[in-house]
């Protein structure tokens, strides 16, 4: 006989859709309500069959697994950290913890989507509103270098474009909205005004604005393949709405200019706040990788690029990152946790971490974990296990479990590495 | 000379490389499964830029960076001349660099791929 479980959450996107209805029949999820195409993926497939852990791949105890975790870390100079943006908060606090007493490195999905984003949020700081404003108050929208129809496939229904709010009370009709990027999306097919921009001219596209935005000319017909006339007409809109919003994606992080482009956009959404309210929300990816930033700054300081090595936290964007101390060769153990570097990773970076031992904590058997020397199968938050996320304008929700585990959830299994470590 | 000669016959473009449905899609069916390995092995070209080299749609092609070298079947996308886009992914990555500026980020879109046919 199958079940139905209202209000589930969705932990695969940072929208954290919280309405989702599933159908479980014998502790499998048969069918979804509400959620989207990655949100049914991320249901449907799951199978919460206890799995043995695997050293160099074949199956051992727990207990055999977590003894050699707590080896290779022990053993190792300079060992990271690193993923955390798809396990709860309670996990990442735990990896904090373990990190802190290994002196590592520990770093987060962060530095390879948004954290950019974090970078220019320290300098200019950042004008944000929860989406629950944007629903209720905006009538004017920007999605500038993203693609949420395909990568946050509910946030025009539930969030931005679609819902009838207390003052946008006509849902669409009463709100406007524009996409900057360098090619047509699918978000710019539904958007009323389409800017198409030169690929890595983010920086000088934004700039003008902010010249324009101050009442002041430029001496130029057209910026970035775009006349100025136009943006002209974008400011007009955005000094003459009665409450916008910009949402910003890795158009803007990941392409030349990384953080100042991100820096002109948030510096223009601020001074649009002497004209209006303007807000700006990055489009998060990852379910909790808002919860990783949140937990790090926190427990160290720091949103991510964090090192313990002289046994406080170190703070180094470049140096304690990721892919730049893979590619470099400085870390001679991983643990990854709730991500997989081997495929999102530059082919130089993500080659070096079969070279050394590496520890991978997922549900999934991922690209990572098969070239792993330790894969532990844990359970996954909002499906199996219970966990507190973060969606992208920095809500916490909290995950309950759909069907039941025999795994062990991350924080569990973090616990067990440290209880065996002898150090410390 | 015959690898200048080759080189000479390539053509630079700017790639992006980003988030697709069925690259989504196919991860969950995880990232072995053939949904997500044809999701992220393909490159899309405008119909200009197809039309102008001679490539037809499914056929493939060789893109270059400094760091390596990638075979993809090609196909129509709305794009600008002069650009390609590919799926986020293994496939993508071997042509990203491990140069992040000093911020931890990869350059994983905008960058200069040259395209050759195999």
């Amino acid at each position: 006989m199958s079940t139905l479980i209202e209000n589930a959450v969705c932990t695969f996107c940072g929208c954290l859709c919280d309405d989702i209805t599933v159908e479980v029949d014998n502790n499998r999820i048969v069918k979804t309500k509400r959620a989207c195409a990655n949100g049914r993926g991320l249901f449907m497939e799951y199978d919460a069959t206890p799995r043995k852990p695997l050293i160099y791949g074949k199956e051992v105890s727990w207990e055999e697994a977590i003894a050699e975790c707590a080896s290779i870390l022990e053993n190792a100079d300079n060992p990271l950290i690193y993923g955390l943006s798809s396990t709860s908060t309670e996990a990442q606090k735990k990896a904090v913890e373990l990190a802190d007493r290994l002196g590592a490195v520990i770093d987060t999905t962060s530095s390879v989507c948004h954290g950019p984003t974090a970078l220019a949020m320290q300098t200019v700081g950042e004008a944000t509103c929860t989406l629950g404003e944007v629903s209720h108050r905006a009538d004017l929208l920007v999605f500038w270098g993203c693609n949420p129809a395909v990568s946050h496939m509910r946030h025009f229904s539930r969030y931005s474009l679609m819902p009838k709010g207390k003052l946008v009370p006509n849902g669409r009709k009463d709100r406007s909205m524009y996409v900057v990027d360098v090619r047509p999306t699918a978000s710019s097919k539904v958007a009323d005004h389409f800017i198409q921009i030169k690929p890595g001219s983010d920086y000088e596209v934004l700039t003008v604005l902010r010249v324009l935005a101050q009442g002041k000319k430029v001496d130029a017909d057209q910026v970035g393949g775009v006349a100025i006339e136009q943006l002209q007409q974008l400011v007009d809109r955005m000094k003459g709405c009665r409450y916008g919003a910009a949402f910003m994606g890795m158009g803007l992080t990941m392409t030349r200019g990384r953080d100042i482009n991100v820096r002109e956009l948030f510096s223009l959404v601020s001074e649009l706040n002497k004209f209006t309210r303007f807000s700006v929300i990055p489009m998060r990816g990852h379910s909790n990788v808002a919860g990783a930033d949140q937990v790090m700054t926190w427990q160290t300081g720091y949103p991510f690029a964090v090192s313990f090595a002289r046994g406080y936290p170190q703070y180094g964007p470049g140096e304690f990152t990721a892919v730049d101390l893979l590619a470099r060769g400085e870390v001679d153990a991983a643990l990854i946790i709730a991500s997989d570097p081997a495929a999102h990773f530059p082919r130089g970076a993500a080659e070096y971490l079969e070279q050394i031992p590496t520890i991978v904590i997922d549900p999934e058997k991922n690209m990572t974990a098969k070239a792993a020397r330790v894969f532990l199968p844990t359970a996954c938050c909002g499906i199996d296990a219970p966990g507190t996320y973060y969606r992208m304008d920095n809500i916490s929700i909290y995950a309950r479990p759909v069907v039941a585990s025999g795994r062990p959830r991350d924080e569990d299994v973090l616990t067990g590495i440290m209880e065996a470590m002898k150090l410390c | 000379m015959t690898k200048r000669r080759i080189r000479a016959l390539r053509e630079k473009f700017v790639l992006i490389t980003g988030r697709t449905t069925k690259q989504a899609i196919g991860m969950h069916k995880g990232k072995e499964s053939e949904a997500y390995i044809r999701a992220v092995t393909r490159v899309d070209m405008s119909d200009h830029d197809m039309d102008r080299l001679g490539i037809n749609e499914g056929e493939d092609i060789l893109l270059y960076t400094l760091e390596d070298s990638i075979e993809a079947p090609v196909f129509k996308g709305n794009l600008p001349e002069g650009m390609l886009f590919m799926p986020m992914g293994p496939v993508a990555n071997r042509l990203v660099g491990v140069d992040t500026s000093g911020k931890g980020m990869p350059s994983y879109k905008g960058f200069l791929v040259e395209v050759e046919r195999p």
